[in-house]
């Protein structure tokens, strides 16, 4: 177990090293004075910002120094969590852009996988027992699974929203609200969040739900379960072990699907201008504040390998074997 | 076993429904564009027409023929997923092979290298990629997939070869002192080639997902008209609020029934090639 | 008679047709006796064991009956099966490395085993029988994946005797076994017999050699029908059926070295089973054949406890 976990973080670890060292480099990449260029390709909002910016990004940057100076002061500069500032919201430093649109995401992302994965794999269940639900739980994930999450996300606005007017399409609250600690600001908040995380959910569950009944089939095929049923045991015991069996792939297939979830919701929240990271990394992009886009990187990256680590803790919880040391989930 | 595979092939709805649905969207975006005499972003005529006679999808704000977008976009939509599911099907058979072939520390570095691109969210090294470096061709796009799309390809062969590396016919050809490379091409790669084609087609399926998403975010090829980019401009024109549905249903639509029609086909596949999977 | 099996006969669905597996075997196993069943692969062994216990998806109970202990077995139907598995008839499978719940601890999937089928479990009697297979009382508390593969195997053969049954099916249990590990094998089974665990054997091999160590009668059969049947030392020593003959003459003797004295396979193939010819099925690759084997040689009984199919013998 020491072995497997000592595996997974040098992996995470790796990995983190990588992403920092690909942000810091594609900038040095680019050809001529990149401060200067990224200034003039920007929208900055205010154009008696320039200078002062410049001055604050040729010193960031340290050209001066030796690049490998350079490299370990931006190790620095990060883990002071400073990812310095936007050109698109100056005067605001990107960290805070970050942190107020990463509770958004979040209340998106995490209710939306987990409850995907978890009614995914009972529909997937369902449909391996019976040839009825069979037939119609698998085109309909198919279909699911088939659809960008962007366009479904767009139908559910345009029918719900525009055409029957029954939610908002935009924003994460109604413009006339403050945000505060009352009832109505909750309604509010909850309201517009149901449309788009509905439409993470519907297109996540399809995937699960195949998964799901792909495994059990296997399962249900398997060796204990023809011992168990030549024994006499009821079905009932044997689904239970195959359903358990076949929740550790799932497992591990969640921690494979993080990077298409994460992206399904970033562009999820740009179609519902949800202001999480999504609506943050458009308004970067459109408005080429690369600092943004840069930070915005990197809190992605972050969030993935934690979650990836929360989920092989779930995995040696719930998988016996790796606790026993003798084989670990597929890295 | 061809003409066995042949037989179930042309008993398999799933199959040829999927292959259906592809190759007439394949014919429409191909063939289409030869009967489309303006290119897909003049300005033909009257702004915001519904489907019709004339504009058979409709024409949008600014009056751009949509079914001529529509057709263009389909050639673009399956020129990306192609190549990107190619380039990562490439990749993946070389990195696969290799680390399962090979083994020993050759395995142990691609095998770290596969975790770590695994591990990293596709779509943000895409978007970071794409803005920095800007070039937008169709082609780059896919290139740029097919880099970050390998790693569950690689991992699944590696898987195979490994299986296959000590098999008696994978012997007998390194006792008589044939080299890796052939043995490879020779032994390996023949041996598990339907399964190369199932993993290619799901890849071919995921790129053109990657890209409808990179397109939206305006990442998108800017000298190309692709299905994304119809919904990347839908959504930034507000054709959700003026009610021009012709805009964005189309092309999500294409997509779905693209990505979809794949997925079946694989399915329809995996049930030809593999015997215990065939209903009796 | 423990076991009473009838004209039995158990096709496989395929695509081009049914094929004839099981096609007419019938037999008698008395209390106590311990059965080999020995034959090429594909002769119909395997699926015999399957129909005494539980058939495939794709198999189907086509006619003949199976009387055990007084009772008809419904082996067509899988759920009315149900209440005999186990209690009246239990299964060592080929497969006992991976036959457990890889995710359960062994004494937690055995108790829910039982209380799955009403049965409580009597922990003094698991840890005896434990001891007698050299098991540790802890293995109960151990998964599956903790155990060698010897420990498996005989942790499935405690399980699949706990609940003491009529017959007991032994499917190819040795054949991935070394010969030292096999001996053992078949001192354990001699041993269940002996202290009651199990009245009746069927013992799935296609090794005669060892199956003569083991085995009361030996049954042998030849593309899907029951080829000779004898008590094991005259199918050894005085086999007559040419089928038999060949397949102990093609057995290395003690003691003769493989260089000394060649194997000499038996030439030729069985015939398929989708649509076999009438007539003996081993005329084709039979020394012996004339004429008459164009008719269905019937198991004939040519001294006590000898049956023997074909018209040479009798």
């Amino acid at each position: 177990m020491r072995r497997y976990f000592g595996r997974k973080l040098l992996i995470y670890g790796l990995t983190f090293f990588m992403a920092v060292t690909v942000n810091w480099l594609v900038p040095r990449l680019m050809p001529g004075d990149p401060v200067a260029s990224m200034l003039a390709r920007a929208r900055v909002a205010q154009p008696e910002a320039q200078e002062a910016l410049r001055v604050y990004y040729n010193n960031l940057f340290g050209f001066d120094l030796p690049w490998w100076q350079q490299y370990l002061n931006s190790w620095g500069s990060l883990f002071r969590g400073d990812f310095g500032i936007s050109l698109w919201a100056f005067p605001t430093p990107v960290a805070d852009l970050l942190t107020r649109a990463v509770p958004y995401s979040l209340a998106l992302l995490v209710p939306s996988i987990l409850l995907s994965w978890v009614v995914g794999n009972r529909l997937g269940a369902l449909a391996a027992r019976r040839k009825v639900l069979d037939n119609t739980v698998l085109p309909v994930s198919y279909v699911l699974t088939a659809t960008p999450y962007l366009w479904l996300a767009a139908l559910m606005a345009w029918g719900f929203g525009v055409v029957w007017g029954i939610f908002p399409v935009a924003g994460g609250y109604s413009f006339s609200m403050t945000p505060s600690f009352t009832w109505d600001f909750f309604v509010d908040l909850f309201w517009h969040w149901l449309l788009p995380f509905s439409s993470l959910f519907l297109v996540a569950l399809g995937g699960w739900a195949i998964g799901m009944r792909n495994v059990i089939i296997y399962e249900l095929e398997s060796d204990y379960a023809n011992y168990m049923s030549a024994l006499g045991a009821p079905q009932k015991l044997i689904r239970r072990y195959a359903f358990r069996n076949a929740v550790l792939p799932q497992i591990t297939g969640l921690a494979l699907q993080l990077g298409v979830l994460v992206a399904g919701a970033l562009v999820t929240e740009i179609v519902f201008s949800y202001p999480g990271l999504g609506s943050l990394i458009l308004a970067a992009i459109q408005n080429k504040d690369f600092f943004l886009l840069q930070g915005a990187f990197l809190f992605i990256v972050l969030g993935v390998l934690i979650a990836n680590f929360i989920i092989d803790v779930v995995y040696v919880i719930v998988d016996p074997r790796t606790r026993v040391g003798m084989v670990g989930a597929a890295a | 076993m061809k003409t066995e595979a042949l037989y179930f092939a042309v008993r398999n709805t799933k199959l040829l429904v999927g292959a259906g649905i592809i190759l007439v969207l394949l014919g429409i975006g191909v063939i289409g564009p030869f009967f489309i005499e303006k290119p897909p972003t003049e300005y033909v005529g009257m702004q915001m027409q519904p489907p019709g006679a004339e504009y058979w999808l409709g024409t949008n704000t600014f009056g751009q023929d949509l079914w001529a977008q529509f057709v263009h976009g389909l050639r673009t939509t399956f020129l990306v997923g192609a190549l990107g599911g190619g380039i990562a099907a490439v990749i993946g058979m070389v990195v696969g092979f290799l680390a399962g072939y090979k083994g020993g520390w050759i395995d142990e570095i691609l095998n770290m290298l596969t975790n770590i691109v695994l591990v990293l969210p596709t779509l943000a090294v895409l978007f970071i990629l794409n803005a920095y470096i800007g070039v937008r061709s169709a082609g780059m796009q896919a290139l740029f997939i097919g880099l970050t799309q390998w790693p569950w390809a690689a991992r699944s062969i590696r898987a195979q070869t490994f299986s296959l590396r000590g098999r008696d016919f994978v012997d007998l050809a390194r006792l008589s002192g044939v080299g890796s490379g052939r043995i490879i091409a020779r032994e390996i790669a023949p041996n598990m080639s339907s399964y190369l084609l199932l993993t290619f087609i799901l890849l071919f399926g995921g790129s053109i997902l990657i890209a409808s998403s990179l397109d939206f975010i305006g990442l998108g090829p800017t000298d190309a008209v692709s299905l994304g980019l119809m919904l990347q401009q839908a959504h930034q024109w507000s054709a959700m609020h003026l009610g021009l549905w012709w805009w964005f249903v189309p092309p999500g639509a294409g997509i779905t029934l693209i990505v979809g029609a794949l997925y079946v086909a694989n399915v329809g596949l995996d049930e030809v090639f593999n015997p215990k999977l065939r209903e009796l | 008679m423990t076991l009473e099996v009838d004209d039995l006969r158990v096709y496989y669905r395929t695509l081009k047709g049914d094929v004839q597996a099981l096609d007419g075997v019938s037999f008698g196993l008395r209390d106590g006796e311990i059965l080999g069943l020995a034959g090429e692969s594909g002769c119909g062994k395997t699926t015999l064991g399957k129909a005494l216990i539980r058939l495939d998806g794709r198999m189907k109970h086509v006619g003949g009956s199976v009387t055990l202990d007084g009772q008809v077995l419904p082996i067509g139907e899988d759920a009315k099966m149900n209440p005999y598995r186990f209690k009246q008839v239990s299964l060592i499978p080929q497969y006992s490395m991976s036959a457990m719940n890889p995710t359960r601890k062994i004494g937690r999937m055995v108790r829910e085993l039982l209380e799955s089928r009403r049965e409580k479990l009597d922990l003094d009697e698991l840890h005896q029988r434990l001891e007698l297979v050299e098991l540790p009382k802890d293995v109960l508390g151990k998964y599956p994946i903790e155990l060698s593969g010897g420990m498996k195997q005989r942790m499935v053969m405690v399980i699949s005797t706990l609940l003491n049954p009529s017959l007991l099916i032994a499917d190819e249990i040795t054949s991935a076994l070394d010969v030292s590990t096999q001996k053992a094998v078949v001192t354990t089974l001699k041993g269940f017999r002996d202290r009651g665990f199990v009245k009746s054997m069927i013992f799935i091999t296609h090794d005669i050699s060892l199956t003569n160590q083991l085995a009361d009668t030996i049954m042998v059969m030849y593309a899907g029908k029951l080829a000779e049947k004898a008590p094991a030392s005259t199918v050894v020593n005085a086999p007559k059926h040419p089928y038999t003959q060949l397949l102990i003459s093609s057995l290395p003797e003690v003691g003769v070295r493989y260089a000394d004295k060649r194997l000499t396979g038996i030439p030729g193939n069985p015939p398929s089973l989708l649509k076999p010819e009438p007539g003996c099925r081993f005329r084709a690759r039979c020394p012996l054949a004339f004429e008459k084997c164009a008719e269905d040689p019937p198991p004939v009984e040519v001294e006590k406890d000898h049956v023997v199919a074909c018209w040479k013998a009798a």
